[in-house]
C-alpha cells in the first residue's frame, strides 16, 4: 500500500483501477519520397475535420451548460482555420518535402516557441492550447481518435489534459481524476467539480504512470490517493462510498418537495447568485427565487461602468429566467474589498468602514441613477425587489428612495414600462440599522440579513483576518440577538425578513433562524437541498 | 478609418478564448480589423498572430477598423472585447 499526497480539487470518494493516459506518440516520419499536392491535400482535409469536430464539441459542451469550455473549443477551431498556420504548414510540406504530420508538428512548434520564448505563465498556457490543436490535427491525419478511450469505469491518471481531451471525456466512466500537474482553477478540476468527479492533482507523475491496473482509492477532499491500498483501507473506504452515495440519494429524495417545517411554516428558500449566468444553477438546484444578486460583479474588473442598455438586458435575463419566481435584485456594493478602476476612491484606514454600498452611491449619483434606470426598466419584464446594501441610518434610505421614484416618473414620461409594484427592502448588516429597525420597516417593504457583514461589525472582529477566526461566529449569541430584534421589529410592520449571508447555509443555525420567525433563507445553489432537509425536519 | 484604444482587462490577456470570439465577430464585416499593440500590426482575423503578440492583462491596443461597415464593425468589436477580455 503506498498513500500519495496531492491536492484535492474536487470533493468525493473513488475506489477503482488506476488507468495511466500517455500521450499518444506524434508524427510518424516517413522514409518513402513523398507527393507534395497528396500532403497539401491530406493537410487541407484534416483542418476542415478538426474545425467540424470541434464546432459539434462545442455545440453538445454548450448544451451541457459547459459555456466556457464552448467557446475553447471554439477558439482551437478558428486556430485549425489560422491561414498563417496553413501557411506555414504548406510551406514546410513544400520545402522539406517532408509529410504533412511532420509539417504541421513543425510548424506548431514554430508558433509554441513564439510564446514560449516570452518567460510568463500567461504564455504556457496559450503554448498548451496550440499544441492541443497540433495534436488533433496530426490524431487525423493518422486515423487515431483526439479523445480517451475507455474500455470500461477507471480512476483516470495523466501528467495533466489538455482542454480537448477533458471536455471529451466520457463522463460515466470517470470515477476520478488524478493527475500530477493541475491547479485547483485549473479547467480539469472546474469541469470535474461541475460534474461531481472527485479529483486530485499535484501528484507524483512518475509513480502514476508505472501504476496503471493498480487498484486506487481517491479521497478528493482529503487529497490522498492509495495505491494498492489493504483489505483493512478497502473496507473503510467502501462504506464511506456507500454512505456517500446514501447521502446524495437522500438528498435527491427531497428534489421538489415544499420549503415547509414539519408544523407547516413555510420558509423561501432561495439562492445567491453573482451573475445572470448563474441562474440555470438555481433551477437545477430546485429554488425558484432569487434572494441575492450582487450586481457589483457586473461592474469590477472593468474600465468603464457598464452602460444602462448592458445593465438592463443583465437584469432582464435574471428576470425573466427565474419567472415567475422572484427576484431580489441589490444595488451595487462597491467599496471596501472591492474596487472599480473608474470610481475615484481615496484611501481610507478602515474600508470596512469607510465608503461603501449605498454610501458611495450616494456620493455617485450619475453611477447610482444609471442603474435604477436599468432596475426599473427591467422590473417590466418579471417580479423584482430593490435592496439597498450598507444601511446604517434612515436618511440614506429616504434618499435614495426619492431617487427610485424620480427614475420612475422619467421612465414613465418616456413611455417606458415599469412594473406596477418593485417591492424596495434593505439589509440589515450593521447593528445600528438592526436597532433602529422599527423605524426602518416603516418606510420599507422588506429586511435581508448580511449576516458575513453583521457579524464581522457586532463581534468588531475583521472577518479577513485569520487569526480571528476563533471569534468570529454568525452563530454566536450577540449575532442571534439582533437578528432577533430585527425579525420581531420586522413584523411589527408587517414586512418580511430574510437571512443572505453565510448563516443561512449553516444547517446548525437553521432551527434558531427558522424558530425566531425568519421568513426567507437566501443560499448559495448547491445548499439549497441540504437546508430544504433541515427545513422540513425542524418541529417549529 | 475608426480607431480606438483598448486596454485589456482580463488578466491573461488575448489568451485562446476571448481571441476566438474576437476572430468569429472580426469575420462578419467586410471592413479591414487590425490591432496594434508595442508597434506590432496583426489582422484580427489572424488568431495565432493575435495570441502571439504576447499581451496580458493592463496592456492597451489599439483597433484599426476601415471598410464599408467600420461603424457597425467598430462598435461590435469595442462591445465584444468589453464583453470577453
Amino acid at each position: 500500500m503506498t498513500i500519495l499526497k496531492g491536492k484535492g480539487v474536487s470533493a468525493g470518494i473513488a475506489i477503482g483501477k488506476l488507468k495511466y493516459y500517455d500521450r499518444k506518440g506524434m508524427a510518424e516520419r516517413s522514409d518513402s519520397p513523398i507527393i507534395t499536392e497528396a500532403e497539401e491535400g491530406r493537410f487541407n482535409n484534416a483542418v476542415n475535420a478538426a474545425a467540424k469536430e470541434l464546432k459539434s464539441l462545442a455545440g453538445s459542451l454548450r448544451e451541457d451548460g459547459q459555456e466556457s469550455a464552448a467557446l475553447l473549443m471554439e477558439a482551437h477551431a478558428e486556430m485549425a482555420e489560422d491561414p498563417d498556420f496553413s501557411e506555414a504548414v504548406i510551406l514546410i510540406i513544400k520545402e522539406k518535402k517532408i509529410t504533412a504530420e511532420e509539417a504541421v508538428e513543425e510548424a506548431g512548434e514554430k508558433f509554441v516557441g513564439a510564446f514560449a520564448s516570452m518567460d510568463n505563465p500567461e504564455m504556457k498556457v496559450r503554448a498548451y492550447d496550440v499544441r492541443d490543436v497540433v495534436n488533433r490535427l496530426i490524431n487525423i491525419m493518422s486515423g487515431k481518435n483526439s479523445y480517451i478511450e475507455l474500455d470500461g469505469a477507471c480512476v483516470l491518471a495523466s501528467d495533466n489534459l489538455t482542454p480537448s481531451e477533458t471536455a471529451s471525456l466520457d463522463k460515466e466512466k470517470i470515477q476520478a481524476l488524478v493527475l500530477s500537474e493541475g491547479s485547483s482553477e485549473g479547467h480539469t478540476a472546474i469541469l470535474a467539480r461541475s460534474f461531481g468527479i472527485p479529483a486530485v492533482v499535484g501528484l507524483s507523475g512518475e509513480l502514476l504512470s508505472c501504476c496503471s491496473n493498480a487498484s486506487v482509492i481517491v479521497d478528493g477532499k482529503s487529497g490522498e490517493v492509495i495505491l494498492e491500498p489493504d483489505l483493512k483501507t478497502i473496507e473503510k473506504y467502501e462504506k464511506a462510498v456507500e454512505e456517500q452515495k446514501h447521502s446524495a440519494e437522500e438528498l435527491e429524495s427531497y428534489r421538489g418537495l415544499p420549503d415547509a417545517t414539519a408544523k407547516g411554516k413555510t420558509i423561501k428558500l432561495y439562492c445567491n447568485i453573482k451573475s445572470p449566468d448563474e441562474v440555470s444553477e438555481v433551477l437545477k438546484n430546485d429554488a425558484h427565487g432569487i434572494g441575492l444578486f450582487r450586481t457589483e460583479f457586473l461592474f469590477l474588473g472593468r474600465e468603464a461602468a457598464p452602460s444602462e442598455e448592458e445593465q438592463f438586458n443583465a437584469y432582464k435575463k435574471v428576470l425573466t429566467e427565474i419567472f415567475p419566481g422572484e427576484a431580489v435584485i441589490r444595488t451595487l456594493d462597491i467599496g471596501s474589498d472591492k474596487k472599480a478602476s473608474y470610481i475615484n476612491q481615496t484611501w481610507e484606514e478602515n474600508p470596512a468602514l469607510g465608503l461603501r454600498g449605498i454610501r458611495l452611491c450616494l456620493e455617485n449619483k450619475e453611477l447610482f441613477r444609471t442603474q435604477l434606470r436599468a432596475l426599473y426598466r427591467a422590473s417590466a419584464f418579471g417580479n423584482l425587489l430593490i435592496m439597498l446594501p450598507m444601511v446604517s441610518g434612515a436618511e440614506e434610505v429616504i434618499e435614495a428612495k426619492a431617487m427610485c421614484e424620480a427614475v420612475i416618473r422619467e421612465l414613465k414620461s418616456e413611455g417606458v414600462k415599469v412594473a406596477d409594484a418593485v417591492p424596495f427592502g434593505i439589509m440589515i448588516e450593521t447593528p445600528a440599522a438592526a436597532l433602529i429597525s422599527d423605524e426602518l420597516a416603516k418606510i420599507v417593504d422588506f429586511f435581508s440579513c448580511g449576516t458575513n457583514d453583521l457579524t464581522q461589525y457586532t463581534l468588531a472582529c475583521d472577518r479577513t483576518n485569520g487569526q480571528l477566526d476563533r471569534y468570529y461566529n454568525s452563530g454566536h449569541r450577540a449575532v442571534l440577538e439582533i437578528l432577533r430584534i430585527t425579525t420581531k421589529n420586522a413584523h411589527k410592520e408587517g414586512i418580511w425578513v430574510g437571512v443572505c449571508g453565510e448563516a443561512a447555509a449553516d444547517t446548525e443555525l437553521t432551527e434558531a433562524l427558522v424558530a425566531m420567525g425568519i421568513d426567507e433563507l437566501s443560499v448559495s445553489p448547491g445548499f439549497v437541498l441540504p437546508v430544504r432537509r433541515k427545513i422540513r425536519s425542524l418541529n417549529v | 478609418m475608426i480607431s480606438f484604444d483598448y486596454k485589456l482587462n482580463d488578466p491573461m490577456g488575448f489568451h485562446a478564448r476571448p481571441t476566438g470570439q474576437l476572430v468569429k465577430e472580426a469575420k462578419k464585416f467586410e471592413s479591414q480589423i487590425n490591432l496594434t499593440y508595442r508597434g506590432k500590426q496583426v489582422n484580427a482575423l489572424r488568431m495565432m498572430a493575435i495570441m502571439g503578440l504576447g499581451t496580458i492583462g493592463g496592456d492597451m491596443v489599439t483597433v484599426t477598423v476601415e471598410g464599408k461597415d467600420e461603424e457597425a464593425a467598430a462598435s461590435a468589436i469595442k462591445e465584444l472585447l468589453e464583453k470577453t477580455v
